[in-house]
C-alpha cells in the first residue's frame, strides 16, 4: 500500500467518508464531524500508520487533508 | 489469585526520576512483577551498571533510559524510542520531582518557576506523549506521585506543596479525557517517605514532624512502590482519577 492509499485510508475511515471527497476542500471548517477529538484520533492514527511522532504545533495546526501532507513532508513521508 | 492478578508481564513501563530513591525501589518492584522497565534518569550512564545486574536476577528487565523531564524533545525521543522497541507503552510513573523546604516569604520565584518546570510541565508533557501510544494496550495506567502536602497543605512548603497540587488536578483531569481510550491516571500522595533523601532533611531539624504520623512510623518506599504494581496491574483496571494517599495518619 503507498503512503497515499495508507493516508486516505485513514480519513475515509475516521470521518467515514469516499476518498473523492478527499481534496483541498477538506478541512476542520468544512467538515462537520472535524473537531478537537476526531483531531486527535486522526493524529493518534497517523502516527501509528506511519510510525513517527508529531510535535504539539504540528498536530495543532493538522487541520485539513492538504496541511497535513506538508506535516508530514517534514517527517520524510512523502504522500 | 491476587497474586496471579498482580503479575505485570508484558507489561512495559517508563518511571521517571528512578535513578535513586521512592523511584528506585518502584523499578526493583515494577521488574520482580515481571515487567519490562525503563528506567528514567537525568545523569548519563549513572544507571547502568545497576539496570544489568538488577535485570540478570529479576522475571523482567531494567533497561536505562537517560533524558531530562524538562526537556520536551527529549522526552519525545524517549517515547518514541519505547514504541519502536516495545511497539508502544503500558505504564506511565511520573516520579521526578524537586522538593524545597521554606516558607512563603522566602520562595525565590525562579526556583519556583524551575519546580513548575519539573513537577508539573513535564508530567503534562509526557502524559501527552505516552496516552498517544497507550491506547491499543490492554489496561494502560498512569501513575502521578503527588505528596500529602498538596492534599492538606502544610506551613513551609508553599511552593512545593502548590506544584504537587497542581500534579493532583491534572491526574483528575486527564483521567476525564482518557477514559475513552481506555487509559487510567491516578496519583500517590505519600506522607514522610523513609528515602535518604528525608531522612538526611528529618537530620537537619525535621526529626520532631515524625511524632506527627498517628500511626507511629514513616511510611516505607515498598509501600508506595506495591501501591504502584497495584495501580498498574490488570486487576485495578476500573480504577481512574483517584488520589490515594499513603501517610500512616499524618497530621500536617
Amino acid at each position: 500500500m503507498s503512503n497515499l492509499d495508507k493516508y486516505n485510508q485513514i480519513f475515509t475511515e475516521i470521518f467515514e467518508v469516499e476518498s473523492n471527497v478527499l481534496n483541498s476542500e477538506f478541512h476542520i471548517d468544512s467538515v462537520d464531524q472535524w473537531d478537537s477529538v476526531t483531531q486527535l484520533t486522526l493524529v493518534n492514527e497517523i502516527e501509528d500508520q506511519f510510525e513517527l511522532m508529531l510535535d504539539t504545533d504540528d498536530i495543532l495546526n493538522f487541520k485539513s487533508y492538504d496541511e497535513g501532507k506538508k506535516i508530514l513532508d517534514k517527517y520524510d513521508v512523502k504522500i | 489469585m491476587i497474586m496471579e492478578s498482580l503479575s505485570l508481564e508484558g507489561k512495559v513501563a517508563l518511571v521517571t526520576g528512578a535513578a535513586k530513591g521512592i523511584g528506585k525501589v518502584i523499578v526493583e518492584k515494577l521488574v520482580t512483577q515481571g515487567s519490562t522497565v525503563y528506567v528514567n534518569s537525568k545523569s548519563s550512564r549513572n544507571i547502568d551498571e545497576w539496570c544489568r545486574e538488577f535485570s540478570e536476577k529479576s522475571k523482567g528487565s531494567a533497561l536505562p533510559l537517560y533524558f531530562d523531564v524538562t526537556d520536551e524533545k527529549g522526552c519525545k525521543s524517549a517515547i518514541l524510542s519505547i514504541r519502536k522497541e516495545q511497539g508502544g507503552l503500558d505504564i506511565l510513573i511520573n516520579n521526578a520531582g524537586i522538593v524545597s523546604y521554606e516558607m512563603l516569604g522566602m520562595v525565590k520565584l525562579s526556583d519556583f518557576r524551575q519546580m513548575l518546570e519539573v513537577n508539573v510541565v513535564g508530567p503534562l508533557n509526557l502524559i501527552q506523549l505516552a496516552s498517544r501510544v497507550m491506547g491499543r494496550r490492554a489496561t494502560p495506567s498512569i501513575i502521578n506521585i503527588s505528596s500529602a502536602v498538596a492534599v492538606q497543605g502544610v506551613e513551609g512548603q508553599v511552593a512545593y506543596s502548590s506544584s504537587k497540587g497542581a500534579l493532583i488536578s491534572m491526574t483528575r483531569s486527564a483521567a476525564k479525557e482518557l477514559a475513552p481510550k481506555g487509559i487510567r491516571v491516578n496519583a500517590i500522595a505519600p506522607g514522610m517517605v523513609a528515602t535518604d533523601r528525608l531522612q538526611d532533611a528529618s537530620q537537619k531539624g525535621f526529626s520532631e514532624k515524625v511524632n506527627d504520623i498517628r500511626m507511629g512510623e514513616m511510611v516505607h518506599p515498598e509501600e508506595v512502590a506495591d501501591l504502584c504494581v497495584y495501580l498498574s496491574s490488570n486487576i485495578s483496571k476500573s480504577v481512574t482519577g483517584q488520589v490515594i494517599s499513603i501517610d500512616g495518619a499524618l497530621k500536617l
